[in-house]
């Protein structure tokens, strides 16, 4: 029992994690306004891009930045200094993708309220059953 | 990463995105959610992601909360949950 409250306490990110993207996947199917679902859309992608940033983390590592590369020379670079920067790189462009798709859905959004003067998903589905 | 820095802000993290889709009024969502990118910033640039961290912070936290609070202005503030 010490031992499993020990893992559960040694990793406590990765369950805060979880329980950020649950939140997310909550507000994506619970909520009935439109932008409401997008804000959950955007907590689930950041709660995915902050686990793939936290399992490039290394203790005792610094910034993934090689000094004196064209100077001296003569010391070796080892890897377990550095921070490993791939999951930076991946996780830099989901970023930029996600604020795109933000963008395009709120884009939508304003074109659905201009045209049925609402943004809740029952009065929407409301006025497409009357037509 | 100093640990309690990390424990904090994730906490202020997970209140933010509670607030964020418990509240009842949509400017009110888009600040939050403002909030809730730049402390998500914070996390990143703790964990010595520096280049992730200010991409989060111009683009996440700045353009997003412009493109809300524009698309906002634009349909209305109410909300029923």
């Amino acid at each position: 029992m010490t031992d499993l409250l020990a893992l559960i306490v040694a990793k406590y990110n990765y369950w805060l994690y979880v329980i950020l993207m649950m939140i997310g996947l909550y507000a994506m199917i619970a909520k009935n306004n439109l932008i409401k679902k997008l804000v959950g859309m955007n907590i689930f992608q950041t709660a995915i891009i902050l686990f793939y940033i936290s399992i490039g983390y290394k203790k005792n590592a610094t910034l993934p930045i090689i000094e004196n590369v064209h100077g001296t020379g003569g010391g070796h670079i080892y890897a377990i200094d550095y921070i490993n920067p791939l999951p930076h790189v991946l996780m830099l462009t989901a970023i930029v993708v996600s604020v795109a798709t933000f963008g395009v859905a709120m884009a939508l959004a304003v074109r659905v309220y201009q045209r049925y003067k609402t943004l809740e998903e029952d009065e929407l589905r409301m006025r497409l059953s009357e037509k | 990463m100093y640990w309690p820095i990390d424990l904090i802000v994730l906490t202020f993290v997970i209140f933010c995105a509670i607030a964020a889709i418990v509240v009842k009024d949509l400017l009110a969502t888009a600040i939050l959610f403002g909030a809730y990118s730049f402390m998500m910033c914070l996390l990143w640039a703790v964990m010595g992601a520096v280049d992730v961290a200010f991409t989060e912070a111009s683009v996440g936290a700045g353009v997003s909360t412009v493109f809300f609070v524009a698309a906002i202005f634009r349909t209305s503030r109410r909300t029923k949950d």
